[in-house]
């Protein structure tokens, strides 16, 4: 295969973008894998413990993007603890100090403290785009720094993170020559921010694409805001809130009338009911828009706004706009691909929102649909086997009924037939949560049927062992499990050890593993590491090995047990 | 868990009954906090507590999870969770309402901290509210000047000095006020 000088395969390479196509190239042969190494400059890490910075930085010297996720995925919930890890300036450190030329970096769910933000400015001349997902452990000052120092800052985007602020004047630190701004998202933050200095920025940013402001932007620099950079492609509304008859609202139609190129729209996180028909003219333009953290809208007027809408192929939307709103999205949005909704009132019972109709009725009108996330108060079925028939295509599909191990209502059946069909007829799915009243036999349809699952989610599932049996021999391709209140044991977690290490991640919570069943397969499989998070002290000084655990994280790993953990982690 | 399920027939034991949780507290919410958090699965053949026995109960409400607040549970980002509890407080006009005492008047009062933009206000608020001054603030030495002293309990159940952390961080974790005055105040902030 040395037909070709290296700059032609380096060429050749240069087209290869998916990381994992890249891994496999560098499997070909000795000379392929050195021009892949030196070539390669964007790596994603699923999971920073599994490799250290180090080892990362002689793999791939050339490395300008990086993407690390930190805590498992069940964080988001509210299961692991604070001080759990996942901190990035370990990375940063190391990645100044061997004089990478990081240009990106994106993290989710990691702790970012403001001294890593700072460091991170300072190290990186060329440092373009910072993208923090549900992350926290950082404050606005640590914005400033990075506002202030990175010269050529193309993208901040800052999305659901726990940011502390200050109330300080953090976009005042970009500096007047900084005009390279391309996207910028600050939707997330709580405080008061200089308008003064945003219209300012965004002035001088020519190349301003998307602007995703919080809501503490008020309806008057928006409209400000829009006249200075109609080229916006992409639209974060803050406070959307004005008086229908006010000079305010005529102005903010006319300059609406002028930003064709917006594709995409979300934020409205204050909204005055009746306001929203100044945005009618964007509408028909739209491919996106996320409506989720906007409970000011009610669901009349978010039907009457996604009528204006036949373009959408994602949304994202709270779970008022109601069964026969979805209707009318199924009959009105032929393009959609990807549904999330969200309910309004996580707690609250009886406000049947959304149901198994509105689920059915936009799986008969959108055939372009393979992502869904749904949130609702009952599943039927019959409903799911109408969905699966009229939907193949899923790639991801998570069902949330919000009552747990809630049965078919028509039936008082477990919804395992229902499941059964969606994985038998949607082939090609990556990514499974269920709920819902489920026995064994939904796994047994699982493993058989769902053979590209990656990522499987699982609560309140199950009658037995055999379950998880089903899953981790059936479905060959999976890489992330995640397992809460189920009973499922020993016998299930120790049947097969070395699946674990061609996944990436295990984590079982509220089942019936045991501590000694924890001992034994970290014993067996040292490239594992096994942690245990004992809260409150669940587990004594002299624990026994037939406690049950409460909470375990397994993840393979390149680099033996963490040196960060703290002290109510304990790795076997 | 024997307390909440021996009432179904047969005796109504359930006004006598001990069990778990404050007095007042729904029964069904007791029944699904127990069940879910067993984590033990119901069979649905097996004539199990926390579900309805057989299929003639496909009308009865199984358990009502909305009480029962699981952790973990519904798999809602806890970012999203926070935003959407701040909305539906201000949208229900939910204040913060906080005792305050002050040593030496004969009763409480009660204010809404949402009602307060920041400290300044609140200081000035109780002071008109029990007629007496309070010192300068400098973080080093307290409040200096005055024998009265602003203290609060924070969710840890701490005595703390007002003032000290930043507005939004005081409001989430203050559960009450308490206006400290002579020698016990000296001890604790008063710059002497």
């Amino acid at each position: 295969m040395n037909y070709f000088p290296d700059e032609v395969l380096e060429h050749v390479f240069d087209f290869i973008a998916s990381h994992r196509d890249r891994n496999s190239v560098s499997l070909v042969c000795k000379s392929w894998y050195r021009i892949e190494k030196f070539s390669r400059t964007k790596v994603f890490i699923g999971n920073c413990y599994a490799i250290s910075p180090e080892r990362l930085i002689a793999r791939f010297p050339g490395i300008k993007s990086l993407t690390l996720k930190g805590k498992p995925h069940f964080a988001d919930f509210n299961l692991v603890p604070h001080d759990w890890g996942g901190f990035v300036y370990p990375w940063i450190e190391a990645l100044a100090r061997c004089r990478v030329g990081l240009e990106e970096l994106r993290l989710k769910r990691m702790v970012v403290s403001d001294e890593s933000l700072e460091l991170l400015s300072r190290s990186f001349p060329n440092f373009k785009a910072l993208v923090l997902v549900s992350c926290e452990g950082f404050t606005t000052d640590g914005l400033a720094a990075v506002a202030a120092n990175c010269r050529f800052l193309r993208e901040l985007d800052l999305q659901e993170n726990e940011i502390e602020d200050h109330r300080g004047q953090w976009l005042n630190c970009f500096s007047d020559s900084c005009t390279s701004l391309v996207s910028l998202n600050f939707a997330c933050l709580k405080g008061e921010i200089n308008l003064a200095a945003l219209e300012r920025l965004v002035a001088r940013s020519p190349n301003l694409k998307s602007l995703r402001v919080n809501r503490a932007v008020p309806l008057e620099t928006l409209q400000r805001l829009l006249m200075r950079a109609p080229q916006l492609a992409d639209l974060g509304v803050g406070s959307y809130v004005h008086d229908p008859t006010s000079d305010a609202y005529r102005k903010l139609k006319d300059t609406m009338q002028n930003c064709t190129s917006i594709r995409s729209l979300s934020g409205f996180l204050e909204v005055a009911p009746r306001c929203l028909s100044t945005i009618y003219t964007i509408c028909p333009n739209l491919t996106s828009m996320n409506l989720s953290y906007a409970p000011g809208i009610s669901g009349a007027e978010l039907i009457k706004l996604i009528q204006h809408c036949r373009k959408l192929q994602r949304i994202w939307i709270l779970d008022c706009i109601g069964d026969k709103g979805l209707a009318i999205v199924a009959s009105t949005c032929k393009e959609l691909q990807e549904l999330r909704v969200f309910p309004s009132d996580p707690y609250g019972v009886g406000n049947a929102a959304v149901t198994e109709e509105g689920l059915v009725a936009i799986s008969a009108g959108c055939p372009k649909l393979h992502s869904l996330l749904y949130f609702c108060q009952q599943m039927t079925n019959a409903a799911l086997i109408t969905v699966a028939n009229n939907c193949p295509n899923f790639t991801c599909f998570r069902l949330c009924i919000l009552d747990p191990m809630k049965p078919d209502p028509v039936t008082s059946q477990p919804l395992d037939e229902g499941y059964g069909a969606i994985v038998q007829s949607c082939k090609r799915i990556t990514r499974l949560s269920l709920s819902g009243l489920l026995t064994d036999q939904v796994f047994h349809y699982i493993g058989m049927y769902a053979k590209q699952v990656e990522m499987l989610s699982i609560a309140f599932a199950g009658d037995s062992d055999k379950s998880m049996l089903y899953v981790l021999n059936g479905c060959k391709k999976l890489r992330k499990l995640e397992i809460m209140n189920c009973p499922f044991g020993n016998v299930a977690l120790l049947e097969d050890m070395g699946k674990y290490e061609t996944m990436r991640s295990l984590w079982m919570s509220s089942c019936e593993i045991t501590l000694g069943g924890c001992k034994t397969l970290a014993k067996k499989m040292p490239r594992l590491n096994v942690e245990i998070i004992n809260e409150n002290n669940q587990i004594e000084f002299n624990p026994e090995d037939r406690q049950k655990v409460e909470k375990m994280y397994l993840y393979r790993s390149l680099v033996g047990p963490r040196n960060d953990a703290p002290e109510f982690v304990w790795t076997l | 868990m024997e307390g909440g399920v021996a009432y179904e027939n047969d005796l109504n034991l359930k006004a006598t009954e001990l069990r778990l949780g404050l007095p007042g507290t729904d029964e069904s919410e007791q029944q699904s906090l127990i069940c879910v958090r067993n984590s033990k699965r119901p069979l649905p053949d097996a004539g199990n507590e926390c579900l309805p026995k057989g299929k003639s109960d496909a009308q009865h409400q199984t358990i009502p999870a909305a009480k029962a607040q699981i952790v973990g549970w519904p798999p809602i980002r806890s970012y999203r969770k926070n935003s959407f509890q701040q909305k539906k407080d201000e949208a229900e006009g939910h204040g913060i309402y906080v005792k305050v005492s002050m040593d030496g008047a004969p009763y409480l009062r009660k204010i809404d901290l949402k009602g307060y933009k920041g400290y300044p206000e609140l200081l000035k608020a109780s002071e008109n509210m029990f007629k007496f001054t309070i010192g300068e603030y400098s973080e080093r030495e307290g409040y200096k000047g005055s024998e009265y002293v602003p203290t609060y309990e924070d969710k840890d159940g701490d005595w703390m000095l007002v003032g000290d952390v930043p507005w939004d961080m005081f409001m989430g974790s203050c559960k009450r006020l308490r206006i400290m005055k002579g020698s016990e105040a000296r001890g604790l902030g008063c710059g002497v």
